[in-house]
């Protein structure tokens, strides 16, 4: 009798536990916060000041690889100004970097984000994921904290009518707009299926790539969906095969395309794969290996290592953490524009600085950095790769601003086809 | 037709490893009445062992059936070892505290066995290098691989390999007389402690040689893989009724077969207006359906006959 009614109960349990299990992992150094003595002026008599910056990535679970990359640009940023010795204020000025951890899910990025913004930092570079970005952005913007997202692409984040969200890469509805164009003019697709992670950033890009390959005449044969946890994307994949596109579009980050494309070569699927900026990564190289071959994926920016400024980041920052994934140089030029805009201001006090950041124009290692009104970087730039031998080659760029004065030397190689 | 053929050779893949996976609940549940919510972690470290071993042994000109096989050796006596050290070291000094506590304690060591795996494994992805060239064979229009066939025909002998083992050994007669009464089996002379221990490590033998085909099969490994997997396969043994092992093959089947159908179909049969995000919803309402009219699941009708 007793026995029989325990699975009914568990299953519940154990569903609860799903819930605990996936919020409860903390990083131990993530909790850590830093030593810094004080956080206002301090009144020494050698003038010294301690900024804070927070950082949130998620920095356990699927990507966590992404987390850990964003976080090491901040870093390097940090780094790089505090060796110059900025003065403010009349004080030389030291830059803390607080990283959290939101493990990639919306609830622990408010949690985090009211942690950062207790321990009283003067601006926030993140989060990584659409999904945990644009809840956080409500608690920043209550506190008047800047908040520069190195990697949200989702357009929501900055329609919330609030001054303080910014980011520095471009949003989905351009990029989206890139794939879905690419995928039916230059590929040629007339059947395209669309599958997405059902998250704010997964779903958010497929749905404006579903837009923009209708627009340019193409058919969408399959709408399907899985989690950013998944490991076996055969049943829909088998379903999408009924349909034959020419064309499979994935909204999500690599840690699942990664598999999916080994399962597409399994099930003998002769469409080609296009992903957006999460998949654009070596990890996913890595990951499915030779059955990567020929993949088009986008990243919001220019190719990194074709900018002037780039160049010495690259070199830079594999020095210190090795390979770079996709979005430290984006996390890196966040922090800059927050220093940049510190220091126009002469104050690391948000409420001074941050009509300062609205103003920005900031030649960063990723292109010119400049807001428009809602805070989405101006003439965000898309690129369009093609991964070949292992490797990702630049088939063109559309839109972005290249530094002026290095402009005439970079701008071919950046962007050999940026015309079209 | 040779569209739901490939989903039922999908479904039978995912079947086959989700019901290795539910037979260590199973065991376990069947003889103490504990839910090793651990079990998942075990299967992890099974697959992270077996991709250390197998890795460290890549560049050594063996023939890489043979380092598979090491792999998956050294993986199944790591995993045997951890099964038995948990048991000794978590759930055996909770033996006659209430139900609740070694639940909880079984909790913890998942978390913690997840943490542990991160700190030696790394947060990352992990590909496991594909040691069987992997063939694709074609059949009525539905393709598969002989990784696929190989984890299909090893789980069905493991399966008959432990039935064997509870029905005709003087083991699985003590199995079975501890899971019908721990102290009844006491006094005839069973030495519990190493029955109940055994149960660990043959479940835990079991995770391990799972692990190394859920590695093999989707080629890439990381340290909260188990998670997932442990509560699907937990779900199977539930809906074959715990405690049971005919009902963890058979709930094991079941769940990989309809969760397939269910994201392949459920589109269609609703008219576009459930998608495919809806398939773990369909797969837990075929479970809360069985359970509506069989709470004790498919196969458990006579709790006393668990093991």
């Amino acid at each position: 009798m007793k026995d029989a009614r325990i699975p009914g109960v568990l299953i519940v349990l154990a569903a609860s536990v799903a819930m605990i299990g996936c919020g409860k992992k903390e990083e131990p150094k993530a909790a850590a916060p830093a030593p810094a003595p004080a956080a206002a002026p301090a009144p020494a008599p050698k003038p010294e000041m301690v900024v804070k910056i927070g950082h949130v990535a998620p920095l356990t679970g699927p990507i966590a690889h992404l987390g850990k990359d964003n976080e090491n640009g901040a870093r390097l940023a940090v780094d790089d100004a505090n060796a110059k010795k900025l003065e403010i204020d009349g004080k030389v000025v030291k830059f803390e970097l607080l990283g959290e951890d939101d493990q990639a899910d919306p609830k622990t990025g408010t949690v985090v984000a009211q942690k950062l913004v207790d321990a009283k930092v003067a601006g926030v570079v993140g989060h990584l994921n659409s999904g945990t970005t644009i809840p956080a952005s409500a608690i920043y913007n209550q506190a008047g904290l800047p908040q520069i997202s190195p990697s949200a692409t989702n357009p929501k984040y900055t329609q919330q009518g609030f001054n303080t969200t910014f980011r520095v890469m471009a949003n989905d509805i351009q990029q989206g707009s890139v794939v879905g164009s690419y995928a039916v003019k230059d590929m040629g697709a007339k059947k395209v299926a669309i599958i997405d992670d059902r998250t704010a950033y997964g779903q958010g890009l497929a749905d404006e790539v579903e837009k923009a390959a209708k627009a340019a005449g193409a058919n969408i044969v399959a709408r399907e969906f899985t989690t950013d946890k998944a490991t076996d994307f055969k049943a829909i994949l088998t379903k999408i095969k009924a349909k034959n596109p020419d064309v499979i579009f994935l909204g999500g980050m690599d840690a699942i395309g990664g598999p999916m494309l080994k399962q597409i070569k399994e099930l003998g699927i002769k469409a080609k794969f296009t992903t957006g900026d999460g998949g654009c990564s070596p990890e996913l190289i890595k990951l499915a290996g030779a059955a990567s071959e020929g993949v088009i994926c986008t990243q919001a920016g220019l190719p990194v290592d074709k900018l002037p400024n780039g160049q010495k980041f690259v070199e830079d920052f594999t020095k210190k953490y090795g390979q770079i994934q996709i979005y430290s140089p984006y996390s890196y030029d966040a922090v800059m524009v927050l220093v940049d805009a510190m220091k126009r201001a002469n104050s690391a006090d948000p409420v001074k600085y941050l009509p300062e950041v609205g103003k920005t124009s900031y030649d960063g290692v990723t292109g010119k950095v400049e807001f428009d009104e809602k805070g989405d970087i101006k003439n965000g730039a898309i690129t369009v790769f093609e991964i070949k031998d292992g490797k990702l080659v630049t088939l063109k760029s559309e839109g972005g601003t290249v530094a002026a004065a290095a402009a005439p030397a970079a701008a071919p190689a950046a962007a050999p086809e940026a015309k079209k | 037709m040779d569209t739901l053929l490939q989903q039922l050779i999908n479904g039978l893949t995912l079947g086959a490893v989700y019901a290795l996976v539910a037979l260590g609940y199973t065991m376990v549940y069947g003889i103490i009445g504990l839910i090793n919510f651990a079990h998942g972690e075990v299967v992890m470290i099974g697959t992270m062992v077996a991709f250390t071993v197998i890795v460290s042994l890549a560049g050594s000109g063996m023939p890489p059936l043979l380092i598979l096989g090491i792999g998956l050796l050294v993986a199944v006596v790591a995993c045997m070892v951890l099964g038995w050290g948990l048991e000794r070291v978590a759930y055996r000094p909770l033996r006659h505290a209430p139900r609740l506590t070694p639940l909880i304690t079984a909790i913890g060591m998942s978390i913690v066995l997840q943490n542990v795996a991160m700190i030696i494994w790394g947060r990352n992805y992990i590909t496991f290098p594909p040691m069987i060239d992997k063939q694709i064979y074609e059949f009525g229009g539905a393709s598969f691989t002989n990784v696929q066939v190989a984890i299909v025909v090893l789980a069905a002998l493991v399966m008959i390999g432990l039935t064997y083992l509870v029905q005709r050994t003087r083991m699985g007669m003590a199995m079975r007389a501890t899971a019908q009464n721990q102290h009844v089996a006491l006094l005839m002379g069973v030495d519990i402690n190493r029955v109940i221990a055994m149960a660990f490590i043959i479940g835990s033998a079991l995770g391990a040689l799972a692990g190394c085909m859920v590695g093999s099969y989707y080629e890439i490994a990381h340290y909260q893989m188990g998670f997932m997997l442990g509560l699907k396969a937990f779900t199977a043994a539930v809906l074959g009724g715990i405690g049971n092992m005919a009902g963890a093959m058979a709930g094991g089947l079941l769940l990989g077969i309809i969760e397939a159908l269910g994201a392949g179909y459920i589109g269609d049969l609703t008219g576009n207006f459930l998608g495919s995000h809806y398939q773990d919803i369909f797969a837990f309402m075929v479970l809360i359906i069985v359970l509506m009219f069989r709470p004790s699941g498919l196969f458990g009708e006579r709790t006393g006959d668990r093991a």
